[in-house]
Parts: structure tokens; C-alpha cells; sequence
């Protein structure tokens, strides 16, 4: 090996772990009998991906830089988003090891499709060049829409993997016509050169460009208008796959629309401030008014997270490194109590997920005290009651969009927030009902110790960012800092090394 | 020389191209014409119904079909892209150890490249995919 290249190696330490741990398990998989029921192959994903946790938390002892020819850019940002990510696939794999119904055809292929999902969203998060944004996002969403259909003898099953990948595809295809027409106004696709090279003049094809890429980005993490998919996709997957899809390619998507916002179009803030002040404030009441009528407890979340992109973006109304600070805690925060519900849906439900409208939750608490309290702690995250990660969540981004000015974002967050109080209400004191009168004994979930990890993790994890959110929001500002200095630094000149199309001959 | 006449000279070149496309159209139109003149036309039901590689013509059309036709599809894309992929490093082999600064980086960059491929190949072949005399293949 040329010694070289190590340092461009380092700097995708944690997608190669995942790769190589992916491949492990597909060959694995090729090689077992098909007796096996295969819990080791999910033992080994979970081993890989905490290795791939650990070797992005080693890439902070490298100064931030890029790697690759600038396509990969290591620095507190993406490392943080790396830990999230690999904590979420952690999560999952480990739920998953026991939710899934013992008769659950592809067992290997649902491991392997985990982890090399895990690599495309752990690119997106570090890639600064947008065709390898491009390509780590075509990577996570097909494992996606695969493991959306894994219940694929159910209705709902294959209709969601055909909903989400058809849609999804489209989707893409918006985004990368945004990147082609970000090349042909800028002249390059590196993330960071973009604000450098937007040229005054042609204005009007960056802003097309911008919000071509600004559809691709929110339809990923779901925000009004282009959240149709979601509930539709969350109600047919499997549960420990919706915790998994609802939380890490969000997470990613978040920073990639980070990285852009604040490092290729920094210049067009004026344009998409208020921009995702509309999208935000869409996005969190159509999420909370659809998710007050919801039966199906799998879709009210569903809508319920389309509300939570909302109050995400509010944070983009704020100023700088804040917003950035507040939008990366608010994507760890939701993605540990999101998580965690999932978790003890599955587990609730059962494999075959018989509990699916909230009715079926009556009196759940009594049947299972230990997953019933877990369900209504979650549920007070979500609502955003103090000690928990959804209080702190809710408060930095709406404290974020204030001080920049934005108060009436604020106050529409704080009443959608007391909308959405109501329904997460509704659902936890249906689960503390005693359980009606003559109604069949359910017998109380069994908790595997894989599971159980997984929702100490969980748990854990909302507690921490409830009770002393300071560590974890001083590590999402320390990643923000990564966007300081300005972006426009004085290596990159401004273009003129960019063709003026007009003026070049076609004829010889 | 002004830009008019030396355009009217550029595409005066691409007249053996057109020369050759009337060549090919006239050859194929005038093939059917001729057969239709000369031949001798006894039509039946069977010889006027549409033909469709032996599908039959009329039915539902939202008919089943095996899953391994895709399967072979994306098999086909798989070793296809591998081939486009080698081709450019193959063609610049003699010049990697310059470019890479080592002698054997460019060798090895392949050989792990080939690895993924050979794992791919391992998985298809376990799996059956390949085998279409037996129903086995875990589809």
C-alpha cells in the first residue's frame, strides 16, 4: 500500500469498516446453511458498525480536511453525525435481532442491506462533492426501499417498498438535475467551491438549481409539501426498519442540507430563510393536524414525524453556527426517542405486528410494566416534557428561531407542539387504561437481551441529552464551528476560469 | 474567410454520411416493396396474426413471469460495469506506478476491486441464482 494514501484512508475509516463488515455478512450468509436462523450474522453487523463508531471518533485527532481529490471532508460535523448514524444502525440491528419473526425469509440479506445502508448515510454526512453525494444517497435509499418490503407476504409490505422507492426515485432524479445545473452555473460541484464561483448574473439559474437540490433534500426528510410517502411507508415496513429509516437517512439528509445551506449557498440566505420558515411551519401543522385523526398508531407517528422535521427547521430560521448547533441536536435528540418508540412497538406488537391501531394498546401497561412505562416516557419525549431529549430538542430550536428574529415561528411551534400534546396524550393514557372488561389475556412480550440492549441505548441515550444535554450540544457546536471561517476563503478566486457559454463558437 | 461559408463547408462533410443513410433506408424499403411485388401473397389466419416471439397475441397482459429474467438482467449489469471499470486501468497500467507513486498500488487497487466482484459471483452462485434446472434458488 502507498503509505501516501493512509491519511485519505483514515478519512473513510468508518465507511470502509462498514463495507467490509456488510460483505462479511452477505458471504456469511452465502455460506450457512439455510437452517441457520442466522442471530450471529446480526451479532456481527452490530460489531461491525460500533467498530465504524469507534473509527470516526479516532478521525477527530486529524485536523479537519478532505480526502480523495476534496470529495470526502472529515471534521467535528461529520463525525458527529457519524457517531449518531452508527448509534441509530446500532439500535436497529440490535432490535431487530429480535423482532423479527422467526420465519423471516433474507434474515443475512436484512443484516448486510443495514449496514451498507449505514455506509451510503454515513458518506452523505462527510461527502463535500455532490456527485459522491449523489452516489452515498443512491446507497443508503436503495437498502431502504429493499428493507422497506421485507414484510413482503403482507398487503401493506410491498406497497410500501413500491410507494417509496417510486417516489424516492423521483425524488432523486430532482436532486440530481439540481446538481447538474448547479455545474452549469458554478462550474464545479464541490460543496465548498460553490459559494466561491455563484456567479451574479445568471442568478436566476442558481436559484433554480438551489431549489432543485432543496426538493431532492426535503423530500428525504420528509417535510410538507413532500412528505405524501411517509405514512404510508412507516405503516407497511417492518417496525425495527421504520425505527431505523424515521431516524439515520433523515439524519443524514439533515446534513446535507446543512452543508449546503451554509456551505455552497450562503450567498442565497435571503431567498431560503424564508423559504424553510414556510416549509417549517407546513411541515409541522400538516404533520400534527393529520397525525389528531390517525387510528393506526405506526401512521400517527408517521405524521408525527413529519411534524418534527417541522420544528427541525424552524432552527434554521436562527443565526449561523447556532442554527446549525440546534438542527444537529434536534436530528440526535429525535432520533433517540423515535428509536426508542419503535423499539417498543416492535416489541409489543410482536412479529407479526398484531397491535397496529391504538385501541389495541389498552391497557398496556398492565400487561407489560416495564415496556409500558418505556412507551409513555417515550411518548413524554416526544411531547417535549422537560428531563427528556424532546424538551431540549424543542427548546434550543424554538429559543434558536427567536433570537434570530423569527418569534412568530416560534409561537406557531409552541402551539403545534400543544396540538401535538393531544394525540401523544391520547395514546399514552389508552396504554395506562386498565384493559377492558372481558377482553382476551394477551400474554407480556419476552425481552431478548439484544432488545434489551437496544432500548437501554435508547433510553439511555434520552435521558442523557434530557438531563445534561451540555456535553452533546457543545459536540454539535464544535461541529458547527466547522462552518467557520466563511466558506469564500481567499484560495478559491472567484470564477473566471468558468466557460461563458454564449461566447464560445461552435463552428470551426 | 467568413463564418458563413465555412459553416456551409462543415456540414458539406457529412454528405457521404447522408449518402449512406439513404443507401441503408433505400436498401431496407426497397427489400419489402420488391418481396411484396414479386412474392406470391396466400394469406392465412395463422400467417396474418400479429407476431410476437411466439407470445400469443391476445390475453391479459399483465402476465407472470419468472423473476430470473430480471435476475440475469442485473447479473448481465453487474459483470458488464465490472469490465467498463477495468478497461481504463488496464489501458493505463504500464503508467500507474508513476502516478500512484508506488510500484504496486494500481495492482493491488484491482485486485480488491475483483475481490468485491469475486464475492458478489460467491453469494450468486450460493444462493442458486444460477441454477435453473432445479427450483432451489432462494428467490
Amino acid at each position: 500500500m502507498n503509505p501516501q494514501n493512509m491519511p485519505d484512508l483514515i478519512r473513510i475509516l468508518p465507511e470502509v469498516v462498514l463495507t467490509i463488515t456488510g460483505v462479511l455478512i452477505m458471504l456469511f450468509d452465502a455460506a450457512l446453511p439455510a437452517t441457520n436462523n442466522r442471530r450471529s450474522l446480526g451479532w456481527l453487523g452490530a460489531v461491525g458498525v460500533t467498530a465504524a463508531l469507534w473509527s470516526s471518533l479516532i478521525q477527530l485527532n486529524l485536523p479537519p480536511g478532505t480526502a480523495f481529490y476534496r470529495t470526502v471532508q472529515t471534521d467535528p460535523f461529520s463525525v458527529f453525525f457519524h457517531v449518531l448514524i452508527c448509534g441509530i444502525v446500532l439500535a436497529s440491528i440490535l432490535l431487530s435481532l429480535d423482532a423479527l419473526p422467526a420465519n423471516q425469509h433474507h434474515r443475512g440479506e436484512y443484516f448486510a442491506l443495514m449496514v451498507l445502508g449505514a455506509v451510503g448515510m454515513c458518506l452523505m454526512t462527510s461527502a463535500v462533492e455532490l456527485l459522491v453525494v449523489f452516489i452515498a444517497l443512491e446507497i443508503s435509499s436503495i437498502s431502504t426501499y429493499i428493507l422497506a418490503g421485507f414484510r413482503k407476504h403482507t398487503g401493506t409490505g410491498p406497497e410500501a417498498a413500491i410507494k417509496y422507492f417510486l417516489l424516492g426515485s423521483f425524488a432523486t432524479g430532482f436532486l440530481l438535475y439540481g446538481v447538474a445545473l448547479t455545474f452549469g452555473a458554478t462550474g464545479t460541484t464541490q460543496i465548498n467551491d460553490i459559494a466561491a464561483h455563484i456567479p451574479a448574473a445568471s442568478s436566476q439559474l442558481v436559484l433554480a438549481a438551489f431549489a432543485l437540490l432543496m426538493v431532492g433534500v426535503l423530500f428525504k426528510v420528509s417535510a410538507a409539501p413532500f412528505h405524501v410517502w411517509t405514512p404510508d411507508v412507516y405503516q407497511g415496513a417492518p417496525s425495527p426498519v421504520v425505527a431505523l429509516m424515521s431516524t439515520a437517512p433523515k439524519a443524514a439528509a439533515f446534513a446535507l442540507l446543512i452543508r449546503l445551506l451554509y456551505s455552497s449557498f450562503p450567498v442565497l440566505q435571503p431567498v431560503w430563510q424564508p423559504m424553510l420558515w414556510i416549509v417549517a411551519v407546513l411541515s409541522m401543522t400538516v404533520g400534527n393536524l393529520a397525525a389528531l385523526r390517525q387510528k393506526n398508531v405506526k401512521r400517527m407517528l408517521a405524521y408525527s414525524s413529519i411534524a418534527h422535521a417541522g420544528y427541525l427547521l424552524a432552527a434554521f430560521a436562527g443565526l449561523g453556527i447556532n442554527a446549525i448547533a440546534s438542527a444537529s441536536f434536534y436530528v440526535a435528540a429525535y432520533a433517540a426517542m423515535n428509536v426508542g418508540i419503535f423499539a417498543v412497538l416492535s416489541i409489543a406488537a410482536g412479529p407479526d405486528e398484531k397491535l397496529s391501531v391504538i385501541e389495541d394498546f389498552r391497557g398496556f401497561l398492565f400487561r407489560a410494566p416495564l415496556l409500558g412505562t418505556l412507551l409513555i416516557f417515550f411518548l413524554a419525549s416526544l411531547i417535549g416534557i422537560p428531563f427528556t431529549a424532546g424538551f431540549f430538542g424543542k427548546f434550543y430550536s424554538f429559543a434558536t428561531a427567536i433570537h434570530g428574529g423569527a418569534v412568530w415561528l416560534g409561537i406557531i411551534g409552541l402551539l403545534n407542539s400543544g396540538v401535538a400534546a393531544a394525540y401523544y396524550l391520547g395514546f399514552a393514557v389508552k396504554v395506562a387504561q386498565p384493559p377492558a372488561a372481558g377482553s382476551a389475556k394477551l400474554p407480556a412480550p419476552e425481552l431478548g437481551v439484544a432488545v434489551g440492549l437496544s432500548l437501554a441505548l435508547a433510553t439511555t441515550a434520552t435521558l442523557v441529552l434530557g438531563i445534561a444535554p451540555t456535553r452533546f450540544l457543545s459536540a454539535a457546536q464544535s461541529g458547527a464551528t466547522s462552518f467557520l471561517p466563511p466558506v469564500i476563503s481567499d484560495s478559491v478566486k472567484p470564477s473566471t476560469d468558468v466557460p461563458d457559454l454564449s461566447k464560445v463558437r461552435w463552428v470551426r | 474567410m467568413n463564418s458563413q461559408s465555412s459553416q456551409i463547408q462543415y456540414i458539406w462533410q457529412y454528405l457521404p454520411l447522408l449518402l449512406q443513410v439513404l443507401a441503408a433506408f433505400g436498401l431496407g424499403i426497397g427489400m419489402v416493396v420488391a418481396s411484396w411485388f414479386i412474392g406470391r401473397h396466400r394469406n392465412t389466419k395463422t400467417k396474418l396474426e400479429v407476431y410476437e416471439c411466439g407470445i400469443e397475441a391476445v390475453g391479459d397482459a399483465r402476465g407472470r413471469f419468472s423473476v430470473r429474467f430480471y435476475m440475469v438482467a442485473m447479473l448481465f449489469i453487474l459483470f458488464d460495469v465490472e469490465v467498463v471499470f477495468m478497461m481504463p486501468w488496464a489501458v493505463i497500467y504500464r503508467q500507474l506506478p508513476k502516478i500512484t507513486g508506488s510500484q504496486w498500488f494500481g495492482f493491488w487497487e484491482m485486485i480488491v476491486y475483483l475481490g468485491f466482484i469475486a464475492v458478489a459471483l460467491f453469494y450468486i452462485v450460493k444462493k442458486g441464482i444460477l441454477d435453473w434446472s432445479t427450483d432451489k434458488g432462494d428467490l
